[in-house]
């Protein structure tokens, strides 16, 4: 227990730091800068550990990083004007993904505001669609409370990003500082809304009478932390799971009711699944258009059940027949006891059959003709560090898809990608965010070599911070996703997708990091070891087959089961996993 | 169809851009909003008409409820209400014909408020049907300039949406008690 400090005279500053610390952060990643140099100054009062960053879009994603390995809310700080306009794409992001981080920015003095004084940006106006909430504060009277309810409102109901401006003078000036007299004060905020009983019988009508099911797995689960009773709930009623990008983790890729992932690079089976099923039962997911295809043909015979958070999802996309809209994992206690064990042999066989007949992880089993596929990558990496508390942080394209397709995650949050948004140069940073959450996990990037140039600048902060982060660049000299959008949508113009890079390992030298470039399948594990065996970060720069696919793939706008597949069909072997 | 809803919000800054922007973010059109202070001084009322679907004012409803300092919504298209707009009309009258307008004003029920050589202006205030059928009358006489407030909406008798009950929770509505239109 912190003693009390009611009386007790702070600056703004002051207060802004002893409240953050109160809500339990130990790490705080940000940039300086003019407006926010009272925060700054005042930290050395502080026990928070701050990580200077290299550029603010960095501070944001590795906030996010450190929120979704850790669970717990990531702060990031940066000055006014441009350091916080930095901050818009990692704030976007940490939106689409419902990811709590709380943003921290200095604002000119209050006099100045609206004067377009120097570094002045109105990055309430500009973050406002892109937040859960944000705050303008002007007096240093407002601190605790605002610092208060921005904890609050990031973490509860469904998570999001939060960013509280703060005027230079609001951090010099002073006020008396009272945390219980600061409580959160929001009458209009319902985070913890719960079903009607009349729905939950409904639901479970539904749950009983059906004999094709499927439990849709989304970030929700991992969010309300509802993983065993998502399991429970489908052992129990024998429903196969299906799971989103961002559900990855949730179910253990192991288990015998996991299909895998759904959606556009998702396993045919899968989407043949979903196509075929007579009741979905969307858990903590939204819907999303890479998820459904098109929407007039999505699971045409299925009733929907929705148990999700945010009432505004309801309908949005999907016309579902019973909505539970609650936490999860509350709602989940609420049904279990009442779903009834059915045999759903007949189903599950089926579903079999549509597994018999797909090909997705075929590439594992190309013989070994001196081409080096970024599946065999993958592949090996998770042989080689299946059995750690390993935390793999991707980036956006080819190497993202075929990192959920080929790294089987038994665990939540062994899995940090950027789904909604989709932001290229969100590997690095967030895997920074992760490492500093969560110490002892081996965390790797997998990144292809056009997002990492977005970001690499903070190769510097793994350095200077001392951290062990492996970096696996998944290098095929084009920004493979786009250049595999023109091979198929615009007769192979590969117009601005080519990419003349630097030697990524000289680079990484540069830097003082380790590093080892690939370029053999057999070189893949001995290189993956090596990485782990130093007790500093190291870049591998995996140079992969250039013009290689994400099969399958349902094209924008196309119905779910229709795939476009690989041309040649390969069996997989008992040898593969 | 045109739906009406009712909103109680913090009278904090910024607020209403917070309204208007979702609005715009989620792709439905404003047709009117109005604000105004209530009673309680940190609590500001709105009257927003949008067209939308069942569904879609159903996410109208829910997504204002998202935004924080929002305190209650209400959808009250489909509930006994009465709904007021008011106008300003700048009449261009003539001597010939300031007595026409008058008598068409005094049919509506409507004021003139200002009375200039060769202008009247009218204000009238009622349901936006009844406006928009004054103002056909008067065109032929020359429209100079016009004013609207956008509408302003309550239900009828008992069924009453206070601030302070925005604040203290949800509202209680008894179904049966229900005033006659007058």
């Amino acid at each position: 227990m912190k003693p009390k400090t009611a009386g007790k005279t702070m600056t703004g500053a002051g207060i802004l730091w002893e409240c953050i610390e109160r809500e339990g952060v130990k790490d705080v990643f940000g940039y300086p800068g003019g407006a926010i140099l009272p925060a700054y100054d005042a930290l050395k009062h502080s026990k928070i550990h701050h990580i200077l960053v290299r550029h603010e879009q960095g501070a944001t994603h590795m906030a996010d990083g450190y929120a979704r390995a850790g669970g717990k809310v990531g702060v990031a700080v940066a000055t006014s004007g441009p350091g916080a306009t930095n901050m818009v794409t990692g704030i976007a992001t940490a939106m689409l993904d419902s990811s709590p981080i709380v943003c921290i920015t200095g604002q000119v003095g209050s006099k100045l505001i609206g004067s377009d004084a120097f570094q002045e940006t109105d990055i309430t106006g500009v973050t406002l669609p892109i937040t859960k909430h944000n705050y303008l504060v002007t007096h240093a009277n407002e601190v605790a409370r605002t610092i208060r309810e921005a904890f609050y409102v990031a973490k509860s109901g469904r998570p999001g990003p939060v960013l509280v401006d703060i005027t230079k003078d609001a951090q010099q000036t002073s006020a008396e500082f009272d945390w219980d007299a600061a409580k959160p004060q929001l009458p209009g905020y319902r985070p913890d809304l719960s079903p009607e009983q009349k729905e939950y019988e409904q639901a479970l009508d539904l749950i009983h009478k059906s004999k094709r099911p499927v439990i849709l797995a989304g970030h929700g689960i991992i969010i309300s932390g509802a993983m065993q009773e998502v399991r429970d709930f489908a052992e129990r009623a024998g429903i196969p799971v299906a799971l989103t990008l961002l559900g990855i983790g949730a179910f253990p890729a192991a288990h015998p009711l996991n299909l895998g992932m759904m959606g556009m690079h998702g396993e045919a089976w899968v989407n043949h699944t979903i196509q075929e099923a007579d009741l979905l039962l969307a858990f903590g997911m939204r819907f999303d258009d890479r998820v459904t295809g098109n929407l007039k043909t999505y699971a045409p015979n299925a009733k929907k059940i929705h148990i999700e958070i945010d009432p505004a999802e309801i309908n949005k996309n999907v016309k579902v027949d019973v909505p539970l809209v609650g936490d999860l994992r509350e709602v989940l206690h609420e049904l279990l006891p009442h779903v009834e064990s059915i045999d759903r042999s007949e189903w599950l066989d089926l579903i079999d059959k549509l597994k018999g007949d797909s090909a997705v992880r075929d590439i594992q089993n190309l013989p070994d003709s001196g081409h080096l596929y970024a599946a065999h990558v993958i592949n090996d990496l998770w042989r080689e560090t299946r059995d750690g508390d390993t935390v793999i942080v991707t980036d956006v394209g080819q190497h993202q898809m075929w990192e959920a397709q080929y790294y089987k995650h038994e665990k939540a949050r062994s899995l940090i990608t950027s789904g909604g948004l989709g932001t290229m140069g969100f590997a690095l940073p967030a895997a920074i965010g992760a490492k500093v959450a969560r110490p002892e996990a081996e965390v790797w990037v997998v990144v292809g070599d056009g997002g990492f140039q977005m970001t690499l600048c903070e190769l510097a902060t793994i350095v200077q911070e001392k951290l062990k982060v492996n970096i696996a660049i998944i290098n095929n000299g084009f920004l493979g996703m786009v250049r595999q959008w023109q091979e198929f949508f615009y007769e192979r113009n590969y117009a601005a997708t080519p990419l003349l890079n630097p030697d990524f390992a000289k680079l990484a030298e540069a830097y003082g990091i380790r590093s080892m470039t690939v370029t053999e399948r057999s070189q893949v594990v001995p290189s993956v070891r090596s990485a782990r065996e130093h007790d500093g970060p190291v870049l591998i720069n995996f140079k992969v087959e250039q013009e290689d696919t994400v099969y399958p793939m349902v094209a924008a706008g196309a119905s779910l089961h229709e795939m476009i597949r690989r041309p040649s069909k390969i069996v997989e072997t008992a040898a593969d996993e | 169809m045109m739906n009406t809803f009712v909103v109680y919000v913090e009278n904090k800054p910024g607020v209403l851009t917070r309204v208007a922007s979702l609005f715009r973010r989620r792709a439905f059109n404003i047709d009117s909003l109005t604000v105004g202070r209530t009673e309680k001084p940190e609590v500001s009322r709105m009257t927003i008409t949008a067209e939308a679907d069942h569904d879609q004012a159903r996410r109208i409803e829910a997504n204002l409820y998202k935004l924080v300092n929002v305190l209650l919504v209400e959808n009250i298209t489909h509930e006994p209400s009465i709904v007021r707009d008011l106008a300003m009309i700048k009449v261009a009258a003539t001597h010939e014909a300031r007595s026409h307008v008058l008598e068409l004003a005094s049919v509506f029920r409507a004021r003139v408020v200002d009375v200039a050589p060769d202008s009247l202006t009218i204000e009238i205030t009622g349901a936006e049907d009844k406006i928009d059928g004054l103002l056909e009358v008067l065109r032929p006489y020359g429209v100079l300039e016009m004013v609207r407030t956008g509408i302003v909406a309550m239900r009828r008798g008992k069924n009453t949406i206070s601030p302070a009950t925005a604040i203290n929770g949800e509202l209680e509505i008894a179904e049966d008690d229900v005033s006659q239109s007058v």
